[in-house]
């Protein structure tokens, strides 16, 4: 998509699209960057009303109280300080302020930041520096701390702590788009010369796409499950022709771009992207390499969802799709074979399917361009998701042993520990309001400083569950947040769970709960609101099917009295 | 190239950068004369003229053009010498 394609989006209905407030504060001209971004935004149903400030106008806007920026109270402050008015910048100091202008700089951003967000409850994006060599020390420049080039790199690297230490803080890494095409590429002398902008005109699609990417990761809008092929994209060669001692994977040759993209994958899995295969093999073959192959990365434990058969991909991959329980939006497939990515992207139309080079060599290369897999969290949890949805198929294959679900469910031995919000479960709670799209009633997406204002908070009242069988762990499944609206009624802000554990009881064993902890308040009412949205159907009757009444259209109402202890074969732990 | 197949290709560009299928322009054009052409849009259209023609403006020269002969101009010019 260049320029020109995200400009005539500008002019398309955006009615249907979900609105976000953006503003964005540049120091440099900023109008292409902000119409690529809307542009772009429209291709993914988003509607991105920004604001833009006036050119250098950042530090009036964010330490004015009354400012337009704080009228407008978006819900994501983008701030752009470009390299090239870093440097000027530079030029204009003093000598002995040299060695402490990336500090000086970085205290300046912290004070932006803490200002920002005592008015605003937003996210706040900061795009990194894309390097400049200014060339007065040479390689000298990397041991001569005053050098322009040591002080950028050593605020790109504070950035870096800054955003570990503040948990609203977003980088967005506009570098890394700099080191990919190259500075002569992301920035161009004519354009910088007439119209103060610093990026070419063929960078702001690149720039916008770094930008949109953070913004749908934010929004609950990302990547969590690759597919793959294997001959010739897990390895090189056909196993079932080549047999194990021919298949192309180690150190020598082509071998090695199998190897390395292995390792990536692996490395996807252990920050929680779930891997599955879907390939056209007789399974028993197919696996073989995954457990005799001694040069193979990935191993048969890594592997959510084997599928390897003969029927054709698209059912294959429902198959996977069904085992997993997320959205086909939410899955990338890679395959070297044109005809079969085709027939899949066909068949399903919401799949990410990478156009693979024609060389296994340049694979990693181009998926590193692609940056599929944004997120705004990680937790623990990632790391043991690949068991738990292995664990998940061996709980469906017992329960076809049941006739009876009632049987089955009480056999699972199912244990739930209920808790309020606390630090160490931040992290868990703040993902998953952002995964959960399915099962979640009003899709209100929490980071974890909202967390923390709640724990803080008189009016809120959280609740976390984890959920335990005799299979083993699901970890923290369910979240519930009420807020109290009278002296006597408490509101369900939100309640969701991660699609891993439908259908086992937890709602009933939620609402128990949730009663108790009302009587022991003496409150009177529940009151609670479906919100739809485009993902989570399965839930419009959630509200009716645990017996609330509704008040008027998607606003429901429980009177505490009426409500008599639901059926459960969850046993809350002690 | 003579400068009136220059003009063709540049008319399509104007069209395309600024979504107007009804621009048709002529050697005595001015950015007066079309809406859309402001000095924001004329730096896409100075972009997409060097990328058709494989040339290079200097910084410079972009704004002296006072008329769309002078841009037309401008490119042969640098066509000849290319």
């Amino acid at each position: 998509m260049n320029f020109n394609y995200l400009k005539k989006n500008l002019k398309k209905d955006f009615s249907n699209h979900k609105k976000m407030k953006i503003a964005f504060l540049a120091d440099s001209s900023s109008q292409f960057i902000c119409q690529a971004i809307r542009g772009l935004g429209f291709e993914f149903d988003l509607d991105l009303q920004i604001f833009e400030s006036d050119y250098n106008q950042i530090g009036n806007q964010i330490y004015d109280n009354n400012s337009d920026l704080y009228e407008f109270n978006p819900e994501i402050v983008i701030i752009f300080q470009s390299a090239h008015k870093l440097l000027l910048k530079y030029n204009k100091s003093n000598n002995e302020e040299l060695s402490s202008f990336a500090s000086n700089e970085l205290n300046e951003i912290q004070n932006y930041f803490n200002t920002l967000l005592k008015q605003l409850n937003a996210k706040i994006i900061y795009y990194n520096y894309t390097e400049i060599d200014d060339a007065v020390f040479g390689n000298l420049a990397n041991s001569t701390e005053f050098s322009f080039l040591f002080q950028i790199r050593k605020l790109n690297y504070e950035l870096m702590q800054m955003a570990v230490r503040n948990s609203n803080f977003y980088l967005c890494d506009i570098s890394s788009i700099q080191n990919q095409i190259g500075k002569s590429k992301i920035f161009q002398t004519s354009v910088y010369i007439n119209t103060e902008m610093v990026f070419s005109i063929d960078a702001l699609p690149m720039v916008a796409s770094k930008t949109v990417d953070l913004i749908k990761a934010l929004n609950g809008k990302f990547n969590k499950c690759v597919i793959l092929d294997l001959d010739n994209t897990t390895w090189g060669g056909i196993i079932g022709d080549d047999g194990l001692e021919n298949i192309q994977i180690g150190s020598l040759g082509i071998g090695k771009a199998f190897s390395e993209f292995q390792y990536w994958i692996k490395k996807l899995k252990n920050r929680g992207i779930i891997i599955a295969v879907c390939s056209k093999n007789t399974e028993i073959i197919a696996k073989e390499p995954f457990e005799k192959h001694p040069d193979m990365i990935l191993r048969l434990d890594d592997i959510a969802v084997f599928k390897a058969n003969w029927n054709n991909k698209v059912d294959n991959i429902r198959h996977i799709q069904k085992v997993l329980n997320i959205g086909f939006d939410s899955m990338v497939f890679l395959d070297d074979n044109p005809f079969e990515r085709n027939i899949v992207r066909e068949g399903i139309s919401d799949i990410t399917v990478p156009e693979l080079p024609p060389d296994p060599a340049d694979y990693l290369e181009y998926l590193y361009t692609l940056n599929l897999f944004e997120t705004v969290s990680t937790s623990i949890e990632d790391v043991e998701r690949t068991k738990l949805y292995q664990i998940e198929a061996e709980r469906i294959s017992t329960q076809l042993n049941f006739t009876n679900e009632n049987n089955f469910l009480e056999s699972l031995n199912m244990q739930s520990d209920v808790a309020s919000f606390n630090k160490f479960n931040t992290p868990r709670v703040a993902q998953l309001s952002q995964r959960s799209n399915q099962f979640n009633l009003r899709t209100v997406r929490y980071t974890e400083n909202d967390i923390a204002l709640m724990i803080d908070s008189d009016n809120y009242f959280t609740f976390t569950y984890s959920l335990n069988d005799k299979f083993g762990d699901n970890g923290l499944v369910c979240v519930v947040v009420l807020k109290l609206i009278t002296a006597k009624t408490l509101f369900i802000e939100s309640w969701f769970m991660s699609c891993r554990v439908l259908k086992r009881g937890m709602e009933n064993f939620v609402l128990n709960t949730l009663v108790d902890f009302a009587r022991q308040k003496q409150i009177d009412k529940l009151e609670s609101e479906y919100i739809p949205s485009s993902k989570n159907k399965i839930v419009e009757r959630h509200y009716f099917n645990l017996g609330f009444k509704e008040k008027s259209k998607n606003y429901w109402k429980l009177n505490i009295s009426d409500y008599k202890m639901k059926d459960c074969f969850i046993i809350k732990k002690k | 190239m003579n400068k009136k197949e220059i003009l063709e290709k540049v008319n399509d560009i104007f069209i395309d950068t600024l979504d107007n299928k009804n621009v048709i322009l002529e050697e005595s054009t001015t950015n007066n004369d079309i809406d859309e052409w402001d000095s924001l849009s004329h730096i896409l259209i100075v972009v997409a003229i060097e990328k058709e023609f494989e040339i290079r403006f200097n910084s410079d020269d972009i704004k002296k053009w006072i008329n769309v002969g002078a841009m037309i101009d401008s490119v042969d010019e640098k066509l000849k010498t290319k």
